[in-house]
């Protein structure tokens, strides 16, 4: 596997000017001769489809919900980074890009990170053009709040629910588009499988999710746009349907996979409430810029009401260890120490699976400072979500909160271009690795899929339709039909399974193992342990599991045994990557490389790279390889909040 | 806590024995609606028989999947709060609950509680945007708007697509869906230029659709899990009003 990022040169600042200049452009006229298809409608895809189809591509868009609208990036909470400076408190693009790189903890690519924080600004002024209601001053100006891991007030946002208003406004400009008549729109359609011909991406196989139908696809490019993997874990914040298939199928058909184990833990979370939990749910972590986090300073206290603790008991651990940043330290760091409380018996609320995995976020002093009525316009409606879910009320109490698995940095391997190491294929979003290292700070993830997808493929994908394209291709060519009876046979055997456990059991199960040794915190012996008994949970799925109804009808259980099936084998090869790094960094914290005060100890010897997985067949090891990071503008530095 | 759940069964579109049948689960105060349908799918599918088809994603209330009638309520019992976020605690022990699609022309049934609601798409792609080509923006901060303003067509923008509005309405309208965008859009600058086509053929779409019109129940507005408005269908005719002066 041959791994050229494709960095341009020249400096920093320059490059991606200078790039766009020598990407190779294909004639107004001849674009619509081009035909792509873009899988996934979140911020990344439907973005992507839009602009992609504006510039006169033909677009077939694809998305496994009813609707495009209701992708994942619709949760998001916080905001959108970017580095306008519009509060004159000393950003700027360099800042912004310093502050990723660091907050990724040098495991990014600078190149990636400098275009991302370029980019940012024009993203702001195309979501306002488009009639997103950002929140405003009085005086008709953006307003902007500092986020976790900032210094400045940079993040833009629209109440708590910035990714829903950016994701109508990807998905108005994707719906103008299928008006247009430029992009076909396929809801309720699944990516079961890429069709490869030649070491080149011509197409791809999908069910119809509502007939059953699967069938093949031809296109000059296929665009990736298939979100995270967390619900590897089973609970994560993740919507119930997100999964790794469509990327996981990729890299089998030789597309790097580059740092699964970079998972992303966020620190304010609702906490566990019993054991049928079916999900976690976020609470936008814009709430620890006036929430104060703390736990009883006595384990004797931890089991008794938090207005009882005075406070002078009370434990403000983040205040304590990071003086400077307090409670916004980035979400590594805040999520570890809530688990060191934890497990030093100082966590708080009701035992669940035998400890109290919970820590306060209290709001009383902004409350009195500030007001309940300030608070209220704020935070009224994740408050409003806490109360509805846990019958409790923040303005009176409290919160509990917990870390739970939101993001992960990993995902298939992209140059520059964002293209993957099948020629053709490209990558958005969080479905590629490339742009937050080994940890996203808040706020970025919104900052990077509408990058991707307005900004950066709509100038690279020419490079390769007017340089690497091998020509028309149909779905006569029997790559397809071999595909496509791949993709049946699979259909065939899980319908065919005789076990008596739902596949929901069998998932659970193998969350468990992922969030006690590949979670976080992680050691060699744990995530050895995790390897083998995933590979005995994969062996068992086959005898155990029971996929009701048939093929040719909505069946979601077996769209989630299939999902299920890939998560079973990509789970180990997290663990696998979460080896062999034998070092800690970002999200990525192994025991046995940290401070004497719980730090990280990054390797920069052995580790300054991303490692990039590639696949070997069914019973052979993937093999590990490696691109260096250099870093030419930012000195390597241990990360410090303190 | 247990309860008998009366759900609706139907195997497919055209499906001429649907109806209700009951199960009995058990389940706890604490877990959400959802997780309750959960653990009666489990217990269906252990004994081989069929689990119950019904659309959710997200479960924390923002994606509009979920879509539920709960006891002849559309997204159940507690106002401003979708189906996913519906807990037990709001069921008394022993409850009959009732649980039924959405029910409209307009949003055919596939299967059990899964209706097709794409018609709401096909509205959206009628004019629910501004034409901005990418690339095309002034800065950001190049129009002042309001704070006032920005608030109010947020709180039409807040519409999450479910469709309850059209399920509460006996009419089966559209019309709070549609003028919440149409609201949004006609209040902020950058919506002025369509500002007229936008209402028109967004409320053409909505006819052929199937939708039904608005015959002021209020229905749409009381089920909301966003609270939009009823302002919204009023911004809306007046929109299609001020849209037909235009053009005369």
């Amino acid at each position: 596997m041959k791994l050229d990022a494709r960095i341009p040169s020249g400096p920093l600042a320059e490059k991606w000017d200078r790039h766009r200049f020598e990407l190779k452009l294909v004639n107004p006229a001849n674009k619509r001769r081009f035909r792509i298809a873009v899988v996934g409608t979140g911020l990344a895809g439907a973005s992507a489809a839009a602009s992609l189809a504006e510039l006169g591509y033909d677009v077939d868009c694809f998305c496994i919900q009813d609707s495009p609208r209701r992708a994942h990036s619709i949760a998001a909470q916080g905001g959108i980074n970017a580095a306008k400076n519009y509060q004159n408190d000393g950003d700027s693009i360099w800042r912004l890009f310093y502050d990723t790189v660091k907050g990724g903890d040098f495991r990014a690519r600078e190149a990636n990170v400098y275009r991302l924080a370029q980019v940012s600004v024009d993203i702001i002024d195309h979501c306002v053009a488009q009639g997103v209601p950002f929140a405003r001053e009085y005086g008709g100006a953006l307003d902007n709040r500092s986020f976790g891991g900032a210094q400045v007030s940079r993040t833009f946002y629209a109440r708590g629910q910035t990714g829903q208003q950016l994701l109508l406004g990807a998905y108005s400009a994707l719906m103008r588009m299928v008006d247009v008549g430029k992009v076909s729109l396929y809801p309720r359609h699944e990516m079961l499988d890429l069709v490869v011909v030649d070491g080149h991406a011509r197409g791809l196989i999908t069910r119809n999710l509502t007939t059953g139908e699967i069938r093949p696809w031809a296109a000059d490019a296929v665009v990736l746009c298939t979100g995270g993997y967390g619900n590897v874990f089973y609970l994560s914040t993740n919507a119930k349907a997100s999964n790794v298939t469509a990327a996981y199928r990729c890299y089998k058909r030789g597309a790097g996979f580059a740092n699964p184990c970079f998972t992303q833990i966020h620190p304010t979370c609702i906490p566990q409430g019993g054991p049928y939990q079916s999900k976690l749910t976020l609470m936008s972590e814009s709430l620890r810029n006036d929430g104060r986090v703390w736990v009883p300073r006595r384990a004797s206290d931890s089991g008794r009401p938090a207005a009882e603790i005075a406070e002078a008991d009370r434990y403000y651990y983040l205040e304590e260890r990071y003086p400077s940043f307090g409670n916004l330290v980035p979400r590594d760091v805040a999520s570890r120490a809530a688990k060191k409380v934890c497990d030093d018996g100082l966590g708080v609320g009701p035992e669940v699976l035998g400890q109290r995995n919970a820590v306060y976020l209290d709001f009383a002093a902004s409350i009195e400072r500030l007001g309940a009525g300030v608070i209220k316009e704020r935070y009224g409606n994740l408050f409003d979500m806490y109360e509805r879910i846990t019958g409790e009320s923040p303005y009176t109490a409290p919160m509990r909160i917990y870390p739970a698995v939101h993001y992960t940095m990993g995902g298939l391997w992209v140059d520059y271009n964002l293209m993957s190491t099948i020629p053709g294929l490209h990558v958005l979003g969080e479905a590629n690795f490339s742009d937050h290292g080994a940890n996203r700070l808040g706020a970025s993830a919104l900052m990077q899929g509408l990058a991707d997808g307005y900004f950066v493929i709509p100038a690279t994908i020419g490079q390769f339709l007017a340089s690497q394209h091998r020509g028309p291709i149909t779905t006569a060519h029997p790559a397809f039909a071999e595909v496509e009876a791949q993709c049946r046979a699979q259909t065939a055997r899980l319908l065919g399974l005789r076990g008596k456990r739902p596949v929901d059991d069998l998932h659970r199960e193998l969350g468990r193992i992922m969030w006690d040794h590949c979670g976080m915190a992680r050691n060699a012996a744990g995530l050895a342990q995790a390897i083998g008994e995933i590979a005995a949970l994969r062996e068992r799925f086959w005898h155990e599991a029971a996929v009701p109804g048939s093929a040719d009808e909505l069946n979601p259980w077996l769209e989630h045994a299939g999902r299920v099936v890939d998560f079973l084998e990509f789970g180990e090869l997290m663990c696998s990557d979460a080896l062999v790094r034998d070092e800690s960094c970002g999200g990525h914290f192994r025991e046995d490389h940290q401070t004497p005060e719980g730090e990280a100890i990054r390797d920069d010897e052995r580790f300054c790279h991303a490692a990039v997985w590639e696949y070997a067949g069914p019973s052979a090891a993937p093999v590990r390889h490696v691109e260096p990071l250099t870093f030419e503008n930012v000195k390597l530095a241990t990360r410090s909040y303190k | 806590m247990r309860v008998k759940l009366r759900i609706w069964r139907q195997s497919g579109p055209t499906d001429t024995k649907a109806g209700l049948r009951d199960y009995t689960v058990e389940t706890d105060e604490h877990m959400s609606f959802l997780e309750t349908l959960d653990v009666l799918n489990a217990d269906l599918i252990r004994k081989g028989e069929s689990p119950v088809a019904f659309d959710h994603d997200c479960r924390e209330g923002i994606c509009g999947a979920c879509s539920l009638v709960i006891d002849g309520v559309p997204h159940g019992p507690r106002a401003a709060t979708t189906t996913c976020q519906i807990h037990m605690r709001e069921f008394r022990d022993q409850a009959v609950i009732t649980v039924e699609p959405w029910r409209a022309k307009a949003f055919p049934v596939i299967k059990d509680l899964t209706v097709d609601r794409s018609a709401f798409d096909r509205i959206i792609a009628a004019g629910g945007y501004v034409s901005v080509r990418t690339g095309a923006a002034p800065d950001a901060n190049a129009i002042p708007i309001g704070k006032r303003t920005a608030e109010r067509a947020f709180d039409f923008a807040a519409c999450i697509g479910c469709g309850a509005c059209v399920a509460a309405c006996p009419n089966a309208s559209a019309m709070l869906f549609v003028g919440a965008k149409v609201a949004q859009l006609a209040l902020l600058p950058q919506g002025q230029v369509e500002r007229g086509s936008r209402a028109t053929r967004m409320v053409a779409q909505m006819d052929a659709q199937g939708f039904g019109g608005c015959s002021n129940h209020g229905e749409c507005e009381a089920v909301c899990p966003k609270s939009i408005s009823l302002d919204a269908i009023a911004m809306l005719n007046v929109e299609t009003m001020r849209a037909a002066l235009e053009r005369a």
